[in-house]
């Protein structure tokens, strides 16, 4: 499964990357959310949304094999193996591995759908990965 | 105290000050956040008497309970000070993402006294707060310096600013953000402007505390996904408020030629699906919405970008102007939403000008050359640039709000000044439409729909009609609405989508862990309307009944074609719903809260302070 996004629908309000803290960390704080909002404004006046696309190129490159698949086959981060040496974050071709200066490991999208629920114009959505 | 940041931010810009202390426990228990602490801070802080525009005047900025939270709507704010425009009580509510970034930050408010001697910014990068030079941005219009601080301090920072208007201390000059949002009425950004404050950049990392986290979840969740299943969310996301101008034209209440008429013969060429097709771009939400009222628009013709225009800046930057060209309107609220003008009062003011004008009253050389007739949208364009800069006669006599405009120009132009209170009216034509009236004479900041729209009430139960029940609607829903703005949230999933009101009660409960019902709420409301009626009290000399006056062109001139043509509200008819209304208030013959109100709502202590 993965995360799909369709910036045309995305009005930017941002209750995805409260549902997805919550859901990560239990803490209402979009700024640890596994997705991200870029507006682009006052021109051209729209929303880029960056998501996951289980390329799995992060686990590829991990030096200590802390990246894993979950029983939906989206790669998750162990906290307790992640040696925040971002040799992920580098890698990634979304820019959706996420760190911060109080935290020892980095995170990243594991599907599991919380921000699809709460996003109104309906934006985002969960499915199968395309086959590539 | 979850649900709150629990502290709040001092800067007196007199001596460059800047202090954290906690958020009062006990008034937030009593009065909410936003619209309500931002009220007690104004009673207990400004002195009686201050002068709006002096050091004595404070601009409280406060965020919620809800805002910023997972819960649909929850980016509103509110910003209350002492109104130069009126002299009496001002709250702006605005949403963005301004709110839920302060919050972050860990600030329930911010409290801004004294004034600068020179122009500054307050910059808040978490605990990190300070005022920093702003003499190169002076001058500068909304979109352009907040495209510059977030390219000079990064995209993560929301920012705040005051236009040109507000530096020149136009009455009724708005604060912006978000590039098209604004905390629009009562002068909140003159007070801004009169401080020297050009901007506020703020960023926060912090999240914030709820009681029960997993209950607080399920049911903001919950609460989303019925905005998700609402049958009315594809066509309100696709028009936002503009899917009102059609309906409004057709029942009288589109503003036209200074209220002069509530029907447009234009009409057609300014409802949502023209706007829609010709120059929306995106759909732009506040934080936390899901049903996105903002739409962002480009006009090709005048080659700019602008969030709206929405209904209230379409009514009356368009029909109440005679302008019937939805990109002239487009570029009319881009104009002043660059400067920093307040659309709607702006809208009316010019509107004043123009009947004035067109009888004669105001000649060319007063108008600077302005050929001021309804309808001429380049002289519209040319009269707002004035009017921000307080440049000719004419533009700076319109900076003082209609009202004062009137007053000096006289000649029976008072009777087509349309304000209560000293603020000018928003954009429902209320010739007939007797709850509606009744809203606007008593809204607590003058003359603005928010607080109690009533107008589709006036049209299901018989727009004339004069009974108590119409004032007991308006006064629950000046309880209603105005509760949202004291949560932080927005009030359109409720009255937009059918969001239903179960849900608020609880989600506090969850986030704050203080047991909180939904009579308990409204009650809470209703004692901080009675705080702002008593700031008018106080701060009005002689404040009382004919305060609370209709503009007399819907009590004395039969509106003019339309679906209204020919009727008017008595004017007894509107001192009969006042009696129902101060009656069901527990207020007097006057309108002053009675001792036995105050002391009901638990107010007596605090006001004989």
């Amino acid at each position: 499964m993965r995360l799909y996004a369709d910036n045309a629908k995305c009005s930017g309000c941002r209750a995805c990357l409260v549902a997805c803290s919550l859901h990560l960390f239990g803490e209402n704080n979009p700024k640890k959310a596994a997705l991200a909002i870029v507006p682009h404004f006052p021109a051209p006046g729209t929303f880029e949304v960056n998501v996951c696309t289980q390329c799995g190129e992060c686990a590829t490159v991990c030096p200590v094999d802390a990246i894993h698949q979950n029983e939906k086959r989206a790669y998750y981060v162990d906290p307790g193996e992640c040696t925040l040496c971002m040799a992920c974050v580098d890698e990634c071709p979304e820019g959706v591995i996420f760190t911060r200066p109080d935290l020892d490991y980095v995170w990243e999208c594991d599907a599991c759908g919380d921000c699809v629920d709460v996003c109104g114009p309906s934006a985002l959505w969960i499915t199968e990965r395309e086959e590539v | 105290m979850d649900g709150y940041a629990g502290r709040m931010l001092r800067v007196n810009l007199s001596d460059g000050d800047i202090t954290t202390e906690p958020t009062p426990e006990e008034v937030i228990h009593d009065f909410l956040g936003a619209r309500g602490l931002g009220a007690y801070l104004l009673w207990t802080e400004v002195p009686q008497g201050a002068d709006p525009l002096g050091p004595d005047n404070k601009l409280f900025i406060s965020t919620g309970p809800l805002s910023g939270t997972l819960f649909p709507g929850a980016g509103k704010m509110d910003f209350t000070t002492k109104s130069p425009l009126t002299g009496g009580y001002a709250g702006a509510s605005v949403g963005g993402m301004l709110t839920a970034e302060i919050k972050y930050a860990g600030y329930d408010s911010i409290i801004l006294e004294g004034t600068s001697p020179k122009p500054v910014y307050l910059y808040i990068d978490d605990n990190a707060a300070e005022l920093r030079d702003a003499e190169a941005y002076w001058g500068m219009g909304s979109f352009a310096l907040e495209k510059r601080l977030k390219d000079e301090l990064g995209e993560e920072f929301q920012i705040a600013t005051v236009g040109p208007a507000g530096e020149n201390l136009v009455k009724y000059a708005c604060i912006s953000h978000d590039f098209g949002r604004q905390a629009g009425r009562g002068g909140v950004g003159t007070v801004m402007g009169a401080k020297k404050l050009k901007a506020i950049a703020v960023r926060g990392s912090g999240g914030i505390p709820i009681a029960d986290t997993a209950e607080f979840a399920r049911i903001a969740k919950e609460a989303y996904r019925a905005c998700k299943e609402a049958e009315l969310l594809d066509v309100w996301t696709r028009y936002g408020t503009m899917m009102v101008t059609s309906w409004c034209d057709e029942n009288g209440a589109l503003p036209t030629r200074n209220f002069q008429s509530g029907s447009f013969e234009q009409g057609s060429s300014i409802y949502a699906p023209t706007f829609r097709e010709k120059i929306v771009v995106t759909d732009k939400g506040c934080f936390g919405c899901p049903c996105p009222c903002g739409k962002y628009s480009y006009s090709k013709k005048h080659d700019v970008y602008v969030e709206g225009p929405e209904y209230e800046t379409n009514g009356m930057m368009g029909s109440d102007l005679g302008v019937g060209d939805i990109e002239d309107i487009a570029k009319a609220n881009q104009l002043c939403d660059e400067l920093g003008l307040d659309t709607i009062s702006a809208g009316g003011a010019i509107a004043w000008a123009m009947e004035c004008y067109e009888k004669g009253i105001l000649d060319r050389d007063q108008t600077d050359g302005l050929d001021l007739r309804f309808g001429n949208a380049e002289a519209t364009f040319a009269l707002i640039e004035r009017i921000a800069r307080r440049e000719g006669w004419l533009g700076n006599l319109l900076a003082e709000g209609v009202k004062h405009a009137a007053a000096e120009v006289g000649q029976g132009s008072e009777k087509w000044a349309i304000h209560v209170k000293g603020m000018e009216q928003s954009a429902y034509d209320t010739h007939d439409a007797t709850s509606m009236l009744l809203a606007y004479m008593t809204a607590d900041v003058g003359a603005h729909h928010n607080r109690a729209w009533a107008i589709t009430y006036d049209i299901s139960v018989g727009r004339d009609l004069v009974t108590p029940e119409k004032a007991a609607k308006v006064i629950e829903l000046q309880h209603i609405r105005p509760l949202m703005d004291a949560l932080g949230c927005c009030r359109l999933q409720w009255v937009e989508l059918g969001m239903s009101l179960d849900y608020y009660a609880p989600a506090m409960t969850a986030l704050t862990g203080v047991e909180y019902s939904w009579e308990n709420l409204l009650h809470i409301s209703e004692r901080v309307w009675n705080l702002t009626r008593m700031i008018w009290v106080r701060e009005v000399e002689g404040f009382g009944r004919e305060w609370d006056a209709p503009p007399s062109r819907f009590v004395e001139e039969p509106a003019i074609g339309g679906t209204t043509d020919g009727k008017f509200t008595p004017p007894e008819a509107a001192q009969r719903m006042l009696d129902y209304y101060y009656e069901q208030r527990g207020w007097d013959d006057d309108g002053i809260p009675r001792p036995e109100t105050l002391e009901r709502l638990g107010l007596a202590e605090l006001v004989e302070v």
